[in-house]
């Protein structure tokens, strides 16, 4: 059979670090970095008599997440221990939620070009991170981190409802974006506060069971996890089609190789002994907080998308890379709000920042410049002070050494040529050079007018002003020659 | 009369009224120790240079007229299961031998705020897990009364420290009793809290949803007054419970006239000796005499009680201990070729038989199948056992029953059968499985001349009149012989 008689079948368990200024069972912060085992303290470094207290924002946190994406919340709700053994493991148990978590029966809506999809949020619950090995390059030893062990996390976990890499990339850039917008997570895959387990299996077209899936653990680039999926689905593809049988196991995704690799198989499966943490108590969540909270939901990227359509006129298309990331929308509004010319500011963004930040491989969050600057960059093209071309190079600036785009202008010698009698001598002096362009222009060639703007501007280094250029040649042609 | 036999409030009373300095009293008692400890090893470690300094601290606090807390230079012992800042806590265990703990206990850090002064940490069953304090890793300790026999447990080192006048009070822990037994084998007064008035923070955990920190004084009177000090809401101990402290010494009433007291019949049944039945029996007819309502009650627990302690407590042991893996501090084998061996060897050669039995009980009845069987099945015994006793308060104030069902044991005696070790415990771990409070007071001594304990339960927070009752007893009775330190 081919591979198109499959279906490909996958669920996703989300892990994202919570935003908070501290840890979950202690007053450690949270802040990425540091050297190694300065953000700890005798709790998180799980010394024996201490005990968690629950930090109550991050429930908040949490309780943000589920209403953001449409979950029952539980009115009272309890912390429970995972057992196991890991050297980045202080407690050797992982406090976290097992049969009662905090959120539940949620969705989210992806957009899959012209068409939309509900994908099912099964639960999220809170949980703690767990510390950092670092392994000596030279094989001796292994050192322990803990300035993340305790560092409050969510897991999202979704229902089996994605059916091919392009769903699980558009859930997952959705899901982020939500996060990033109520402000609960910095959702940095490179720093790991956002990483995925990816659970996959296949069946024939039209079947109503599951097939045996297999889960991919700690992915954390949408790259790898599209690659991944696409891998696997194959692989399994593969063995089903030579008759083999899938076996439940938990698999490694590396990078280099692009294939998945055992990690370990159904017989080697954790037994965790969940239990109630008999250290902690019950929490509750009102209707009441319920209702505060949902209340201090910021508006939410569906929103703002439809905004972006109505009220500005910006494509359905370009709306939703705007609100795709709340850098960029963010961005946007502000930039908006000083230049007052959104769609300018949005094809800046969309497609002179998205290319300079691909070239150089940044997040977007770690854009350097201001707001305010690419909005004062959008008026000075408006009022002609600058071309868009210098514009561009304005950007470029930007991106090395911030700063005011009038600063940068006046010190670069950017600013427009505007003055007509400068006009009129490069207009004349390319005309004079090119007796080519301008029977071509006569013959009716309205490529000619480009070629000779072009070589103006050339000439002017770009300074010059396009549209006087434009006229200033057709009336001189036109009158003169 | 010696420095060494004073109790808490004369010790506080002659401190203030310039009789002593503290530095009288904590020499007092050390010589006292170095006479009495070679022959009952109550005592890890031993504190005296820092008592000593701290006592020319508080001294100089009184002779500057600055304000003294409710412990005011009074030396006290601690169970080497609450860390200590600075100084060794082992929890008698190999795997923390050389641990220094590098915080205080909240009810460390409430003892050094009231005045009181540290003399050292006793010994005890491993990781409080033990009716005898024989499974300590480092020694064996005495019964001061008679030496060839053992203290108790797990508390047995400040049982017997108390009651051989080496402290005049002592903290422990009790989980299933530890507390109470021994201070009943002792012939002291041992209490355990209701669960939640005394914060568990920086006590070492056995089990969490039955660990409290107990106190161990020679009379009532002086239990009022570390108690006053070791109460109170704590934020580090979610379970802590919010309350307004009481001041315990209000309580100090000789008069149980409105009190009523059950006698659950259940509890004098088979396996408990005669001459403690009749002891305790005798107390009744006391408290009878003294105006006290006193009936005989049923209490029908015994029967799945030891099983429901047992499943639920070692659960959370197996969880709790998991931490000691070699990693960040304590024992780590020298002898692992990698990470896994690392943990089995560590986990192996650091702690003792008992310890691993518990681990291994409580590893059962959580594993993936056995959860549902043992745990949740255990939970709601549990549920069932709170029941029963809410029903008993509802008809008395306190039920009355011994505290051991056997009088101090020799050495080795149930070492070589856990259950018959676990049987010791069958009158008092039911009070920590509804988490009630409780109290063991001397009622009496066996024909060989060795204390006999009571116990009274009491309802959730029913401290302050459980110790009126226990004051009204010991006014009306003399139980306080002094132990002879025999060896036979």
């Amino acid at each position: 059979m081919s591979k198109e008689d499959y279906e490909i079948v996958i669920g996703l368990e989300v892990h994202s670090e919570l935003s908070t200024n501290t840890k979950i069972f202690c007053s450690c912060p949270t802040d990425f970095g540091g050297e190694p085992n300065t953000h700890c303290c005798p709790i998180c470094m799980a010394m024996p008599g201490t005990l968690p207290v629950l930090n109550e924002e991050v429930v908040k946190y949490a309780v943000k997440a589920g209403l953001a994406t449409n979950c029952e919340i539980a009115i009272e709700s309890k912390n429970d221990r995972k057992n196991y053994f890991y050297p980045d493991l202080p407690k050797a148990y992982q406090i976290s939620q097992y049969d009662e978590p905090l959120c539940k029966k949620g969705y989210i809506e992806i957009d899959l070009g012209e068409t939309k999809k509900k994908i099912g949020i099964t639960r999220i619950h809170i949980e703690e991170d767990a510390g950092k090995l670092n392994h000596d390059p030279y094989g001796r030893g292994s050192l322990v981190d803990l300035n993340r062990a305790g560092v409050p996390l969510i897991e999202i976990v979704s229902e089996p409802d994605m059916r091919s890499a392009e769903e699980v990339d558009a859930y997952l850039k959705k899901l982020k974006s939500i996060l990033e917008y109520i402000e609960v997570s910095d959702c940095k895959m490179q720093e790991g506060s956002l990483r995925a387990d990816v659970n996959i299996s296949i069946r024939k077209k039209g079947a109503k069971e599951f097939g045996t899936r297999t889960e991919m653990k700690n992915m954390n680039s949408f790259r790898s996890i599209v690659r991944a999926i696409e891998y696997e689905a194959d692989r399994q593809i593969e063995i089903i089609d030579n008759g083999g049988k899938i076996e439940q196991e938990t698999l490694r995704w590396d990078d280099v190789s692009g294939k998945t690799f055992q990690m370990r198989d159904k017989e080697n499966a954790q037994d965790y002994r969940y239990f109630p943490d008999p250290d902690l108590i019950k929490f509750t969540v009102s209707k009441e907080t319920q209702e505060l909270i949902k209340e201090s939901l910021p508006e939410l990227p569906e929103s703002r998308k439809k905004r972006y359509t109505e009220e500005y006129g910006i494509s359905e298309r370009d709306s939703n890379i705007l609100v795709s990331s709340k850098y960029y929308s963010d961005l946007f509004e502000k930039a908006n709000k000083i230049s007052n010319n959104p769609k300018a500011v949005s094809n800046w963004i969309i497609t002179e920042i998205t290319r300079v930040i691909n070239e150089k491989e940044i997040e977007q969050s770690e854009i350097p410049f201001s707001a305010e600057h690419l909005g004062e960059l959008v008026i000075l093209i408006d009022k002609g002070t600058i071309s868009s071309s210098i514009g561009k190079k304005v950007l470029e600036e930007l991106f090395e050494n911030p700063r005011k785009p009038e600063e940068i202008i006046k010190e670069k010698g950017w600013i427009q040529i505007s003055d007509e009698n400068v006009i009129e001598e490069i207009v004349v002096s390319v005309l004079d050079a090119n007796p080519q362009s301008i029977a071509d222009f006569k013959a009716g060639k309205d490529r000619a007018l480009g070629f000779l703007v072009g070589q103006a501007m050339k000439q002017s280094k770009g300074k010059a002003n396009p549209q006087m250029l434009n006229s200033r040649f057709i009336e001189l042609i036109n009158n003169k020659y | 009369m010696e420095i060494y036999e004073l109790s808490v409030s004369e010790i506080i009373k002659k401190l203030k009224a310039r009789e002593l300095t503290t530095t009288e009293v904590v020499n007092a008692y050390f010589k006292r120790i170095e006479e009495v400890e070679p022959k009952v090893d109550a005592f890890l470690t031993l504190t005296k240079e820092d008592a000593l300094k701290r006592a020319e601290e508080l001294q100089k606090k009184l002779d500057n007229n600055e304000k003294l807390g409710t412990l005011f230079g009074v030396p006290i012992a601690i169970k080497d299961a609450i860390c200590t800042n600075g100084v060794r806590t082992t929890s008698g265990s190999k795997m923390l031998e050389n641990f220094v703990s590098p915080y205080d206990a909240t009810v460390i850090e409430y003892l050094k705020k009231e005045d009181a002064i540290i003399v050292g940490k006793t010994n005890l069953d491993e990781f409080a897990m033990g009716s005898s304090t024989e499974h300590s890793a480092f020694k064996t300790t005495k019964n001061p009364y008679n030496l060839t026999r053992t203290p108790g447990g797990s508390s047995g080192g400040s049982a017997a420290a108390v009651a051989s006048y080496m402290v005049p009070c002592a903290l422990g822990s009790d989980t299933g009793g530890s507390v109470r037994q021994p201070a009943s084998l002792c012939g002291v007064v041992g209490l355990k809290p209701t669960y939640g008035l005394v914060s568990r923070y920086g006590l070492i955990a056995y089990a969490s949803s039955f660990d409290q920190i107990g106190a161990f004084t020679r009379n009532v009177e002086d239990l009022t007054l570390v108690m006053n000090t070791i109460i109170g809401t704590d934020e580090k101990d979610s379970t802590s419970i919010e309350r307004e402290k009481e001041d315990y010494t209000k309580f100090l009433v000789n008069d149980v006239k409105n009190i009523k007291i059950g006698v659950p019949k259940e509890f004098y049944g088979e396996g408990l000796k005669p001459e403690i039945k009749e002891s305790v029996l005798k107390a009744a007819e006391k408290f009878k005499e003294m105006g006290a309502t006193v009936e005989e009650c049923s209490l029908n627990i015994a029967d799945y009680c030891l099983a429901t302690y047992y499943i639920v407590a070692c659960a959370e042991a197996s969880s709790n201990l998991a931490r000691f893996d070699g990693i960040r501090y304590g024992y780590r084998s020298p002898n692992a070729t990698n990470l896994k061996d690392l943990y089995k060897k560590t986990r192996r050669e650091g702690f003792g038989e008992e310890v691993k039995r518990r681990i291994f009980l409580g590893t059962a009845v959580l594993s993936s199948g056995y959860s549902n069987k043992y745990y949740s099945k255990a939970q709601e015994a549990r549920n069932a056992i709170k029941a029963q006793f809410a029903e008993c308060f509802k008809k008395y104030d306190f039920i009355l029953t011994p505290t051991s069902p056997c009088e101090a044991f020799k050495f080795g005696e149930k070492t070589d059968d856990p259950l018959e070790m676990y049987l010791a415990d069958i009158y008092t771990v039911p009070i920590n499985t509804a988490g009630v409070p409780a109290i063991s007071i001397p009622c009496g001594y066996t024909e060989s001349g060795l204390p006999i304990g009571m116990q009274l339960i009491g309802n959730y927070f029913s401290e302050g009149k459980m110790i009126q009752t226990a004051y009204s007893y010991e006014q009306n009775t003399n139980w306080n012989k002094k132990p002879e330190f025999k060896e036979d």
